[in-house]
């Protein structure tokens, strides 16, 4: 590969032949090898993101939340409290400052939800046309809190998969608000700190969390299973997916799989704490959805299986390129 | 839950259907493709019965050459646009992906009305993909129509359209051993069941079926018990979309902007009139016209055997590059790339 | 390529109309149609309507999509 595509963004398996082939050959340290959502460091998890969405407002959220949520729930989902955020803004010159202003009521709200504080932060202007109004990277760390170690080589066949809500809003709302294809909708995205739900479940043994942002849940599930000794089942008829999204999905010959989510975790509990988990999460307001999508077996090792909802089955690959650009 | 009781005794039906020895189905829309496996309804076939894809994706069946047309449209600073899953679909040199990373301007869009705002609101020379069949052809034929009537003088098509009976009449001649057809649900809404006539005199039946699992199930019965008692019709399973005489207005806009012309097929080679041109009054459209594109004469890929894919020959896995040097993210050639391609949805879904 | 989903007219503006379903709204082109008209529940493909559903199955329609039936 000799150039940059945006299908690299995408999330998907060019976004980690990317990473593999190119990346992977000069950045080699162990822990950034494990791949995870943070690194874990002695007692704490250290993350980083950046955020290049497009538009930077959209229905139920903007750039700046998008930042404060999309770290704080990276750490989120290895167990650990989001304890402290940086954040570093690149400016594009001409940049209403109005417009930095809600951002930044935002970021504080958010930051103020979420339980991190924003304790350092960096800001650069570049010349106009060279960043496209706006690109915000955060950076965090939090604590374990987790009782049992979240850690992706404990889930057994017989763990239960879960989601806490309806699926694929982020992308589509982002898409719809940019008024893509001539589509004009009003897709609320659901991204939201997701800290204060999961935290709730610290006492119970939960192997692995992640949040499906760019790829989708085809991505997250995809990745769980990969290379591992169990597979995946999913249940076509278990997945929540709002009317909005699968109209969009249908018309424009997306699958919802493959969307982006910001608000929404999927969490493999183990079989025995899989009742109690689903009920702790439906008692929060951003766990009212909650449901169990299926379970961790020990049938087609590596592989995210779906039962259709015509009884039959099929595989579920993670998306190849970009799906939709520049949605997070 | 009645309807997940209907999907399931649909289903039951199909699984334990007492069809006859050596029958083979072949299904010749990509969208139809993508819905079967998707709804992973090809395990669901009784033993005898053997489901193929034939040539029902556009992006599919275009040659090489189209791609390279593109490409070359693309350096001279032309905005392309076009609909979404051509954009990866390997040329003989390049890709428009690829051509976008370096610098050209080219989006997808999608619908050809789309195409046409770009050019009104850019006012440079915009390039529309004409790719697609009789359902996509109407609309293309209309947007072409609206260029003109508003007077937007840098808008033009690069056209590579496909007609399905042709390629139908085609594949019947090959393979002799076709025991019916699973028809296009909205290739008929606009040519409707009428245009048909020529396979249930060849003795051939077949179903227009809609998109969803329980549509396609319902036809696949249909069909298969159709070929059990030698009864030779075409049966419409999607009346909400399909009527016994197509969309007539719909054909008589195509006519007025297009007409047909000889195409080649990836895999199928020349077929006599299953294309479409712009006619005469129409060849301000024509961007071959207005751009004089010359394209150097292209190798063949090797390995690649979308050829025989598309003409149901063999399954994908029967290709010795599938999922091996041609994958989803380094295909070989359009069947593999496509969103409709029968190779991606062998990969896709399994 | 054949995609193409049933949405309802909810205003009509010469060659074009908006079209609804689910709150997803898009204009669209009619002029494949003989006749169009408000309420009417068409197949969108490509962003024209390409066919009509009956006043029969434009209801039937509108159940499976109340119960949620209607999208895949």
């Amino acid at each position: 590969m000799d150039k940059i595509l945006l299908a690299h963004g995408g999330g998907g398996s060019k976004s980690a032949e990317l990473t593999r082939k190119v990346f992977q050959r000069f950045l080699r340290d162990p822990l950034l090898l494990e791949m995870e959502d943070a690194a874990r460091l002695p007692g704490q998890v250290f993350t980083t993101d950046s955020f290049v969405v497009k538009p930077l407002f959209f229905p139920g959220g903007d750039i700046g939340r998008l930042a404060v949520c999309g770290t704080v729930n990276d750490l989120a989902v290895m167990g650990a409290e989001p304890l402290y955020l940086s954040i570093a803004f690149i400016i594009e010159e001409g940049f209403p400052v109005t417009a930095l202003e809600r951002i930044l009521a935002s970021i504080a709200a958010a930051s103020r939800a979420s339980g991190a504080r924003i304790v350092c932060a960096d800001t650069k202007v570049v010349e106009k046309g060279k960043a496209d109004g706006l690109f915000i990277n955060t950076a965090g760390i939090g604590r374990p809190v987790f009782r049992q170690p979240v850690r992706p080589s404990r889930v057994r066949p017989g763990d239960v998969v879960m989601v806490n809500g309806p699926l694929g809003l982020h992308g589509i709302s982002v898409l719809t608000a940019r008024g893509e294809f001539g589509l004009r909708a009003s897709v609320r995205s659901d991204v939201a700190p997701l800290w204060g739900l999961i935290g709730k479940c610290r006492a119970l043994d939960v192997p692995f969390m992640r949040d499906p942002t760019r790829g989708g849940l085809a991505q997250t599930l995809n990745e769980l299973a990969h290379g591992r000794r169990f597979g995946v089942r999913i249940m076509e008829n278990e997945l929540p997916i709002p009317k909005k999204v699968a109209a969009v999905c249908d018309l424009l010959g997306f699958d919802p799989l493959h969307v982006a989510n910001e608000g929404k975790v999927v969490m493999v509990v183990a079989g025995a704490d899989a009742e109690r988990a689903l009920k702790i999460l439906r008692r929060h307001p951003l766990g009212k959805g909650a449901r169990r999508i299926g379970e961790i077996t020990a049938a087609h090792p590596g592989r995210v299986v779906m039962a259709t909802r015509s009884g039959s089955e099929r595989i579920v690959m993670p998306p190849v390129g970009e799906i939709l650009p520049r949605i997070c | 839950m009645a309807e997940k009781n209907r999907l399931a005794a649909l289903a039951d039906r199909l699984r334990h259907f007492p069809a006859r020895p050596l029958t083979k189905v072949m299904e010749v829309c990509g969208t139809h493709t993508v819905a079967i496996r998707r709804a992973g309804i090809q395990h669901l076939l009784p033993e005898t019965v053997k489901l193929v894809s034939g040539p029902g994706c556009p992006v599919c069946v275009t040659p090489d050459h189209f791609i390279d047309e593109a490409v070359s449209l693309a350096r001279r600073g032309v905005i392309v646009t076009s609909f979404g899953d051509m954009l990866r679909v390997p040329g003989s040199r390049s890709s428009l992906e690829e051509e976008r990373a370096a610098g050209s301007d080219i989006r997808a869009v999608y619908s050809p009305l789309d195409a046409l705002e770009i050019a009104a609101a850019s006012g440079r020379e915009t390039v529309f993909l004409a790719v697609g069949f009789e359902t996509t052809a109407p609309a293309i034929a209309a947007a072409g129509m609206m260029a003109l009537e508003r007077k937007i003088a840098n808008f033009s098509l690069l056209t590579a359209l496909r007609l399905v009976p042709p390629a139908l009449q085609a594949l019947m001649s090959e393979d002799a051993r076709l025991s019916g057809f699973l028809l296009p649900g909205h290739v008929s809404a606009i040519i409707g069941r009428q245009a048909y006539g020529f396979l249930a005199a060849r003795r051939l039946p077949g179903v227009i079926s809609g998109f969803g699992a329980e549509d396609i199930i319902t036809s696949l019965l249909h069909l298969l018990e159709m070929i059990n008692k030698d009864i030779y019709k075409i049966v419409n399973t999607y009346p909400r979309g399909v009527r016994d005489r197509g969309n007539a207005r719909s054909r008589a806009v195509l006519a007025q902007v297009f007409e047909p012309a000889d195409a080649e097929w990836r895999g199928l080679g020349l077929i006599p009139s299953s294309g479409l041109r712009l006619r005469p009054a129409y060849a301000a459209l024509d961007a071959r016209r207005r751009f004089a594109i010359r394209v150097d004469g292209a190798p063949a890929r090797k390995g690649c055997r979308c050829g025989d894919v598309l003409r149901g020959l063999i399954d994908p896995p029967a290709c010795p590059a599938f999922n091996k040097a041609c994958r989803p993210d380094r295909p070989l050639g359009p069947c593999m790339v496509s969103s409709e391609g029968s190779c991606s949805a062998w990969v896709t879904y399994g | 390529m054949c995609l193409a989903v049933p949405m309802k007219i909810i205003e009509i503006k010469g060659e074009m109309a908006v079209v609804e379903s689910a709150g997803l709204r898009r204009e669209v082109g009619i002029t494949l149609l003989a006749k169009a008209r408000i309420n009417d529940w068409v197949l969108i493909h490509a962003g024209f309507a390409i066919s009509k559903l009956t006043r029969k199955q434009a209801r039937e329609t509108l159940a499976l999509f109340e119960e949620g039936r209607l999208f895949g």
